[in-house]
């Protein structure tokens, strides 16, 4: 029997047992930024511990920084006080910073791909859930908390129990119109929202075969809401090439011996999985969500739920759910009025969600009302942003254009939604109050659908507003 | 580092129902921006708690029949979403000790061990009847038994279950993992040679 990549990366990062029975693994890259690290660096000074392996650890600042201006000290006095704290921190332990005067500065999950930091086969941690991005490498990348920061930073390991891994197939051609985003919200929705629970999710099949690495990402990206901790797709030649050339890659001989190593790393082809999901690309829709979490989503095409159709132990969540998002039983999800469009997040920031929206952005504009913002996940999407003439597509047609940041995806900065705004958002939760505001109401979607909602003023199929799929390559 | 053996935990408990429950609910964002974890018992639930203007809302947590319990019951998939250390940290700052709850969220758990605060798991009809006796009778005395892996209350008991490495962790008092991490020594360094890094070129 073949092994998973997650087991050869398992195997070959794990230094020995643990009295609790666990393991300790052995993480080669650790990322942080200023909301989960300031309490780990405490913890540390307070054990008189130093960084184990600072080379190892990559600093960026992102949840809490303005879009609008970078001036210092930043208006929110506790936002000043973060990014302060950050900066002794890594300075004190020689941690490559990733500062906002570097120009490579961004959301933490965008640049560590960006940078080629993000490698093949690598454990990657961070103490934020949303790590799982980085699986798209084929690296074993999830999200800590803050004591296991401080336990990466203290030692480099983790004390982890293995996953099971579920194989998640999906084959055939997606229809115009579908996005790598429709893919994960129809993935969560089938399987649900703790669906992950205890499992890796290996993700495969002819879509994720022909998938971009910014494709693949936005569907690892998302893993979490699905409950799993992680989640990856296989190296290949598409992964090699992006990582080609960039700053941290391996580079000369390395690069050839990097590749070969690699390329072992991919699951054999008679790995064991523990559960294997078989879903047809042909099934999936532009999908949006009506509820108060990623599962809880459907079809544009569809109607929002009706509690009364379903058996008695599910009303309660469907009603809650429908009762904050103000919406009626079994209306429309088309059509529901937009206040707010938020386009970034370390789900759909990169540079090729900002062209493909631009596609179809130029020449229009941004609805009466609609409040629009624009937010690059790096430094380096916004400049390149720039150079293209996308920035300016954007601004043209209405959005406010920002710099790079976390932003409205969940309001630490001075983006939020104000009362009972409802936003179509590229992000990716849509809790209760994520946006910054307990009463306000987040769409996901993915970023060609949250500009057609910005458009229009409305939740709206970008196929009809934009005709998708019939202009590409007409 | 000796680390206080957690073998079970006795105390009043609360019910906050609901599936999925995520960390922004138990912690919002706002309440992220801070440099040290002190105070944070004030924020939890705090946007399903109070009003903008600060009044009370209906909630499980501002009734006063329930204060001080330091066992809260709650549904499936509870602590999804962000990674944030925050919300067991406000959990634990508010009192309580203890979750039963009919699943819990990967990270979530693990912080929560990693703070000494057991979360297991049980059937829904457990939970519900549970809750329905605390509902009757808010002073009931609960005991999460972490070694015996049961729940008691009143004549009633019934089975929990807790993943064998956090039920040693908890129960050996090494929940905080840092001193068996650091007992590796010298493989670390061995590890970080073997291992491929990120390096500038």
């Amino acid at each position: 029997m073949g092994k998973s990549l997650y087991e050869k990366v398992w195997e070959a990062h794990a230094i020995r047992t643990l009295p609790s029975g666990q393991t300790q693994l052995f993480i080669d890259t650790h990322l942080i930024h200023e909301v989960t690290s300031p309490q780990a660096f405490g913890m540390l000074k307070d054990l008189g511990l130093k960084v184990r392996f600072p080379e190892r650890t990559f600093a960026t600042v992102d949840h809490i920084v303005p879009t609008h201006s970078l001036l210092e000290p930043f208006a929110d006095p506790q936002a000043d006080e973060m990014i302060r704290k950050l900066r002794e921190n890594v300075r004190e332990h020689g941690i490559t910073f990733f500062d906002v005067s570097s120009g490579l500065q961004g959301i933490v999950h965008v640049i560590g791909p960006e940078q080629g930091i993000t490698q093949p086969g690598m454990t990657i941690a961070c103490g934020d859930s949303h790590t799982s991005t980085h699986g798209a490498f084929g690296a074993i990348a999830f999200g800590i908390g803050t004591t296991q920061v401080r336990d990466v930073l203290a030692t480099q390991t983790l004390a982890m129990g293995k996953l099971k891994v579920r194989r998640i197939n999906v084959d055939g051609r997606l229809r115009p119109g579908v996005y790598a985003k429709d893919v994960i919200l129809h993935i969560i929705k089938v399987l649900g929202v703790n669906g992950g629970l205890g499992y890796a999710y290996e993700y495969g099949g002819s879509v994720f075969d022909n998938f971009s690495m910014e494709e693949r990402m936005t569907v690892c990206n998302m893993s979490i809401e699905g409950g799993a901790r992680c989640g990856y797709v296989n190296p290949d030649q598409t992964t090699f090439d992006y990582l080609k050339g960039r700053p941290y890659a391996p580079k000369g001989a390395e690069w050839e011996a990097a590749i070969e190593r690699w390329k072992a790393l991919a699951s054999d082809p008679d790995a064991h999985y523990d559960d294997v999901v078989n879903i047809k690309a042909e099934d999936i829709a532009p999908t949006v969500t009506w509820g108060i979490n990623p599962g809880q989503g459907c079809a544009i095409t569809d109607r929002v739920p009706d509690p009364a159709d379903y058996p008695e132990s599910e009303r309660s969540g469907l009603e809650e759910a429908l009762k904050h998002m103000k919406l009626r039983p079994g209306q429309p999800i088309k059509g529901v009025k937009v206040n707010v469009a938020f386009l970034g997040s370390c789900t759909n920031g990169r540079i090729s969600d900002f062209r493909e929206v631009a596609k179809y952005l130029k020449g229009r504009k941004v609805a009466p009302g609609v409040r629009a913002i624009a937010v690059p996940g790096s430094q380096v999407v916004a400049k390149q942003c720039e150079e293209e003439g996308i920035a300016e597509i954007f601004r043209e047609a209405g959005f406010e254009w920002r710099g790079a940041g976390c932003s409205m995806c969940l309001a630490m900065n001075p983006d939020k939604l104000v009362g009972d705004e409802l936003c179509a958002s590229s992000s990716n939760r849509n809790f209760k109050g994520r946006q910054g505001s307990a009463t306000g109401r987040t769409v996901l979607m993915s970023p060609v659908m949250v500009a057609a909602a910005a458009v229009t003023g409305e939740i709206s199929d970008a196929r009809e507003v934009f005709g998708v799929g019939e202009l590409v390559g007409a | 580092m000796a680390l206080e053996k957690i073998r079970q935990v006795t105390g009043r408990a609360v019910h906050v129902p609901g599936n999925d429950i995520d960390t922004d609910r138990i912690t919002p964002a706002r309440y992220l921006k801070v440099v040290t974890f002190d105070g944070l018992g004030e924020a939890l639930f705090y946007d399903e708690r109070y009003g903008p203007d600060g009044s009370h809302k209906p909630h499980p947590l501002n009734d006063p029949r329930f204060k001080g319990a330091s066992i809260m019951l709650v549904g499936a998939n509870f602590g999804c979403g962000s990674s944030r250390e925050h919300s067991p940290q406000a959990i634990y700052r508010a009192g309580f000790r203890a979750l039963i709850g009919e699943s819990f969220a990967e990270i979530f758990f693990g912080n929560a061990t990693a703070l000494s605060m057991p979360c297991v798991s049980a059937d829904k009809a457990d939970i519900e009847r549970l809750a329905a006796a605390v509902e009757q009778n808010p002073a009931l005395e609960v005991t999460v038994d972490v070694e015996r892996l049961e729940v008691r209350y009143a004549d009633h008991s019934f089975p929990v279950k807790l993943p064998e490495s956090a039920q040693k962790a908890l129960v050996s008092g090494r929940w905080d993992p840092i001193a068996d991490l650091l007992e590796a020594g010298s493989l670390l360094e061995e590890f970080d040679r073997k291992l491929p890094k990120a390096l500038k070129s």
